[in-house]
Order: structure tokens, then C-alpha cells, then sequence
């Protein structure tokens, strides 16, 4: 490996040159030897369990390699054991800031096996629930990306928002987090009295809040320097990897599902795709966080044309019936009965269903062999997907410019170990 | 006399021949004589050490040192304990620790997989005694919902002092448990977990340790 030192890198670094007096410290004067380091996976900057390999020449990382499966918890083998709606809470457990993504793409899943119409109020709230679920998602992101750079105070910020979105949570569904709100065939109850009006208190303050980050972090020389041009990738590469989400976006590719292909309403809504232009760190910052004023807009348009009607599709092979029938109708006690023992049975077939998940293309794959358990189930986790590039990206910069990297790449350990 | 008691006049016991009258706390026969020297000395060893150990057990609950160690879902809601709404700096247990050497609680939070088992271990072994261990959630307390091959409890290779439970537990339920944990360090602090698991002995010390400080030579005695 020839010495990487003086010489101008692709992204326009200049390395620069070793002081005279390396010797006397004992180094050698040419960093051609390389060095291994272990990374990981107990770190602060790995956001979860990551382990990284690092071949370090010098500061120059010249390789990284991954090894996952600290936190390997055998969800999808889980998933098969399991009736259908009884495989939702396992599975919300996987990627666990998106937890409404990864039961929607079951739920959707599921419902293309058993060619199921959603109503259309399910279909808003699931757009509502989502969207504040990307808000959610990219909150928590920031404040601990934030941290990796040496920014605390914005930690504080973005955390406090978070609660006021898990209250929103907790007051459809009743649980702060993996709140098995959506169903099969819609969401499990109607959102309560008094859930829109604090839901509009919320969307009102939300903009200006991450235009307070904006005011934090965009003038903050030391943020910009470790962001600005530092280890961009190209499309081509990006798209060669499969990478999608925001990585993909910022280096100027608008390739989201929620336009790409429209599920649950989302054709009927007006919003924007925040693309990047140089695919650098910096960009993939500021396209997550232009996408949180354009989930507030989804969010506005939705609770505006919140449509009347069920939250869950009438058919009662399918969804539980409602309390007050089970003391009157001796059939609803039958199916509560047959749905809460055995589940309701799904045709055989075969379902991938793709989402837009905060972090890219989740999609889950449901196999059925007609009984009332998944006789597989594969989740494409875009965590997973997207750590390949991460070698790709940081190849040929400093170490530090890797921490920066991996903050702005994003992974859930929980989504890719599963 | 750490609150800075005034003692007015002479003290009561302390020199019984003045009086004649020996007080009744002293005829149980702890003290072996009632001469006037001999018991104060006593007096003082007896109020000395309970204080000095109560006022170590007092720093030690309000001033926890937690690694920064989080494994999956309930490492979120741990974090959000620091942030504003929870705000664990009033208790004192907000300074968190990237260095295992710098910390004396750790929090599992969240699953614990066959292969991150060995390096929690690893990771506890390394943190300076005394520490403490809180198993957040169910996943690390009972494998949770999961219950499956890829996962252990932490009770198989861990000395757990409190259990939280809920999945993940709410921000309060692990602020809960860490004053439950702060109640033990400072009510029962013979509830470690050498004491609970007869270790007393086994302290690793590096050979010439003995000369490097009192502390090592107390632990030593108590061996």
C-alpha cells in the first residue's frame, strides 16, 4: 500500500504533511505500515452494538469492515412461530425508531395476501401515525448525531420534541413506543377526543423548532467543517450498493416510494422530495432535516381531509369486533373466539411490500402456505442495506470523518441484526 | 455529630464515676470496662466508623456513574432520562461514562444476544468496584417477548441488582429503579453483589497493591 500522505484525495482533502519530528516519537516517518483497529461494538459513536474493523494508515482509514449480529434476536424465526396479528409486536421490535414502519409493511403485507381494502380513515391516520414516526425518528438521529460532533445542547432539544410526539403516541395507542397500532386491515382503535387538537398544538410548533436546530447547527463552524465535503459517494455507486433513503436522496437522486409507488393515500397528498446536490455529509443532513417540515405538511393535509368512517375494515374474519357486540351477537363471540385462538388463515402466496421507511426502502416479505401462521417472513431492512457503503464512503478519509460518517448513516443495530 | 450537634455541658455516660450512676445502654456489657478512658474511646471508635461508612454509602447512592452502554429499543428511553422532561441531573446520575473504568453502574438496556453476552461481561469486569448492574426491560430480565434461541437473560452471567420491567420500560420506571438502587447502596450497602454472592475474597489485586493504600488494606481485612 503506497503512503497516501501529500497527495490531493478524490474529494478534494488534502492530506497534510508529516511533521519532521515523527521520528523522535518513535513512529515511522512514512505511514506505509498499516493498522489494524477494533471499533466497537461497545462505543459511543456506534449508535448501538456496531463493531468495526478499521485499517487505519496513518489517520487515513484505508478499510472498514463491519461485523454485525451483536444484538441478533431471531425476529423473523420469531415471526414464523407465530398467528399474524400476533407476529406485529415481534416484528415492531426490529428497526426500533421506525416501529409503525415495520408493522406497516407486515400489515401491508398481509393485506395484499388476503386482498384486503383498507378503509380510507385508516389509511389517514396511518399516514398521520407514520409521518410523526419519521419526525420521531429523525429527532432522535439528530440530537445523537449532534452528540458524535461535540454538540450536546442540541441533544436537549431534539429529545424534548420527541416527548411531545410519544405523548401523541401514547394517547392513541397507549404506549410510548412499539405501540401495535396498526392492524391488519386498519389501525386498531380511533384516535381519542383531544388527540387533534394536541396534535395541531404540536404541528404548529414543530417548524419553528427545527428552524432552532437549523439556527444552531448551520452556523456552527466546527459542525460544518466536519460535514461540509466530507466523504461523499456518487449515485451511481450508491444505487450499484442499493443504498435508498436520505443517503440516496442527498446525493441528488428523488427516489421515494411515497411518490415512486403511492400506498396508503400518499398519492393524495402535496409535499416535496428533498434531494442533495454533492452526496456529502453535510447533504445528508440537511435532507433529513428539510423532510421534517415536509412531514408536518403531510401530517396538516391529513388531519384536514381526515375522512369519516371505520378505522378497521368491517370484515370480521379478519378484525376483532367491537366490545359492545360480544354481549349481544352470539357470531361476533365466535369470531372474537377463532381470531384470538387460532388467527385468522391467509391464501397461500407470496408478498413483498416495499415503504418508505425513515432510513430507506423497508419492505417485508410474507410467505403463506394458507395456515394462520407466516410460513416465512423477511424484512429488507434499509439499516442493512445501507452499512455496505459505508466502507465505499469513508475510504481514503480521516478517522474522525468516519465518526462523522457512520452519524450520518443512520444505523439501527436492531434493524440489522434483526 | 456530622450535622454539627452542640453537646452542651457534660456528656451523658461519658464519665460515670462523676455521677456514680452507670447508664443502662451500658449494662449490657459491651464494654469490657466502665473506666472514663476506655469508653470514650469506645464511644468514639463506634460513632466514628457507622457515620464514615453511612457518609460513603450516602456519597456513593446520590452520584452514580452509568456507562454509556445502550443495546437496542430501551437504550432510547434511558437516553431520554437525561433529557429535559425526566432530567436525572436531579438525582445526580446524569454524568455518563463512555469508559467502563470510569463508570460504577451499568444499564443493560435492551436484548442481550449469545454473542454480545461475553463482551458485557468483559465490559462489567472492567468497571471499578463497587459497581452495580439494572436489568431495563424485559428482553434482559426474562427474554422478553421474543424467547428464543438467540437470546440470554441477564441473571445467566451477570450479578443484577435491579430489575426493570416493561418493554421497553417508560423513562420513569428506570428513574424508578435507579432510586430503588440508590435506596439499597444507601440503606443495605451489605447487599452488594460480593456480599450476595459470598465473592468476598476474590478481589483481583495487582501484586505489590498491598503497599499502594489504606483502602486496599481495609478491603483485605474485611476479606
Amino acid at each position: 500500500m503506497s503512503s497516501l500522505q501529500g497527495r490531493t484525495l478524490a474529494q478534494g482533502v488534502t492530506l497534510a504533511p508529516l511533521s519532521e519530528d515523527v521520528e523522535e516519537w518513535g513512529g515511522a516517518r512514512e505511514h506505509d505500515e498499516l493498522f489494524e483497529l477494533n471499533f466497537g461494538p461497545h462505543h459511543p459513536a456506534t449508535h448501538g452494538v456496531l463493531r468495526l474493523i478499521v485499517t487505519l494508515q496513518g489517520e487515513v482509514v484505508v478499510e472498514v469492515k463491519p461485523i454485525i449480529g451483536y444484538v441478533h434476536t431471531g425476529i423473523e424465526k420469531t415471526a414464523e412461530d407465530k398467528s399474524y396479528w400476533k407476529v406485529i409486536p415481534v416484528l415492531e421490535r426490529m428497526d426500533y425508531l421506525s416501529y409503525y414502519f415495520n408493522a406497516m409493511a407486515f400489515c401491508s403485507a398481509t393485506e395484499r395476501l388476503l386482498e384486503l381494502e383498507v378503509p380510507e380513515r385508516a389509511q389517514y391516520l396511518r399516514v398521520i401515525h407514520l409521518e410523526l414516526n419519521r419526525i420521531m425518528s429523525h429527532l432522535v438521529w439528530l440530537g445523537t448525531s449532534a452528540l458524535d460532533l461535540g454538540a450536546i445542547s442540541i441533544f436537549w432539544y431534539c429529545f424534548r420534541e420527541r416527548e411531545a410526539i410519544l405523548d401523541l403516541f401514547e394517547m392513541s395507542s397507549g404506549q410510548r413506543m412499539h405501540t401495535r397500532y396498526f392492524q391488519v386491515g386498519g389501525v386498531i382503535e380511533d384516535i381519542p377526543r383531544g388527540f387533534e387538537r394536541k396534535l395541531r398544538q404540536f404541528l404548529k410548533v414543530m417548524p419553528a423548532r427545527a428552524d432552532q436546530y437549523a439556527d444552531i447547527l448551520n452556523a456552527n463552524e466546527i459542525v460544518l467543517q466536519r460535514l461540509r465535503g466530507t466523504c461523499p459517494l456518487s449515485a451511481e455507486r450508491l444505487l450499484a450498493l442499493g443504498v435508498s433513503g436520505p443517503l440516496l436522496r442527498a446525493a441528488g437522486v428523488p427516489w421515494d416510494l411515497r411518490k415512486a409507488t403511492p400506498y396508503s393515500s400518499y398519492e393524495r397528498f402535496d409535499f416535496k422530495i428533498p434531494v442533495g446536490t454533492a452526496g456529502d455529509n453535510y447533504d445528508r443532513y440537511a435532507v433529513r432535516h428539510a423532510e421534517i417540515y415536509e412531514s408536518v405538511k403531510i401530517i396538516e393535509q391529513a388531519l384536514d381531509g381526515l375522512p369519516e368512517g371505520p378505522h378497521i375494515t368491517p370484515d370480521r374474519k379478519v378484525s376483532l369486533p367491537p366490545r359492545h357486540e360480544l354481549a349481544t351477537s352470539m357470531e361476533a363471540l365466535i369470531h372474537h373466539f377463532k381470531l384470538v385462538t387460532e388467527g385468522f388463515r391467509v391464501p397461500a402466496g407470496e408478498a413483498y411490500v416495499p415503504i418508505e421507511s425513515p432510513r430507506g426502502e423497508l419492505a417485508c416479505f410474507v410467505r403463506s402456505d394458507g395456515s394462520s401462521k407466516p410460513a416465512r417472513v423477511h424484512m429488507r431492512d434499509p439499516s442493512f442495506v445501507n452499512l455496505q457503503a459505508l466502507s465505499e464512503m469513508v475510504r481514503g478519509s480521516y478517522i474522525a470523518d468516519m465518526i462523522a460518517t457512520v452519524a450520518m448513516l443512520d444505523p439501527v443495530l436492531g434493524g440489522i441484526d434483526r | 455529630m456530622l450535622r454539627g450537634e452542640q453537646i452542651e455541658g457534660p456528656v451523658p455516660g461519658a464519665h460515670p464515676d462523676e455521677e456514680g450512676v452507670q447508664p443502662a445502654y451500658l449494662q449490657s456489657g459491651r464494654p469490657t470496662s466502665s473506666d472514663g478512658e476506655a469508653l470514650e474511646r469506645y464511644v468514639q471508635e463506634r460513632v466514628l466508623t457507622t457515620t464514615l461508612e453511612k457518609a460513603v454509602s450516602w456519597a456513593r447512592g446520590n452520584s452514580f456513574f452509568p456507562a454509556t452502554f445502550g443495546l437496542a429499543c430501551c437504550a432510547i428511553e434511558m437516553m431520554s432520562i437525561v433529557a429535559a422532561r425526566l432530567d436525572v441531573a436531579r438525582f445526580g446520575f446524569e454524568a455518563f461514562r463512555a469508559s467502563p473504568r470510569q463508570a460504577d453502574l451499568i444499564i443493560l438496556s435492551g436484548r442481550v444476544s449469545t454473542k454480545m453476552a461475553p463482551v458485557i461481561r468483559r465490559i462489567y469486569d472492567q468497571m471499578l468496584e463497587p459497581k452495580w448492574a439494572i436489568s431495563m426491560g424485559a428482553c434482559c430480565s426474562s427474554m422478553g417477548v421474543f424467547n428464543n434461541y438467540a437470546l440470554v437473560p441477564a441473571d445467566h452471567f451477570l450479578p443484577i441488582d435491579v430489575h426493570v420491567p416493561g418493554c421497553p420500560p417508560r423513562p420513569e420506571a428506570l428513574m424508578h429503579g435507579i432510586l430503588k438502587l440508590r435506596e439499597m447502596v444507601q440503606e443495605h450497602p451489605q447487599r452488594g453483589w460480593r456480599e450476595r454472592y459470598g465473592a468476598l475474597g476474590t478481589e483481583e489485586l495487582l501484586p505489590g497493591a498491598e503497599r499502594a493504600g489504606a483502602a486496599v488494606e481495609v478491603f483485605r481485612e474485611e476479606a
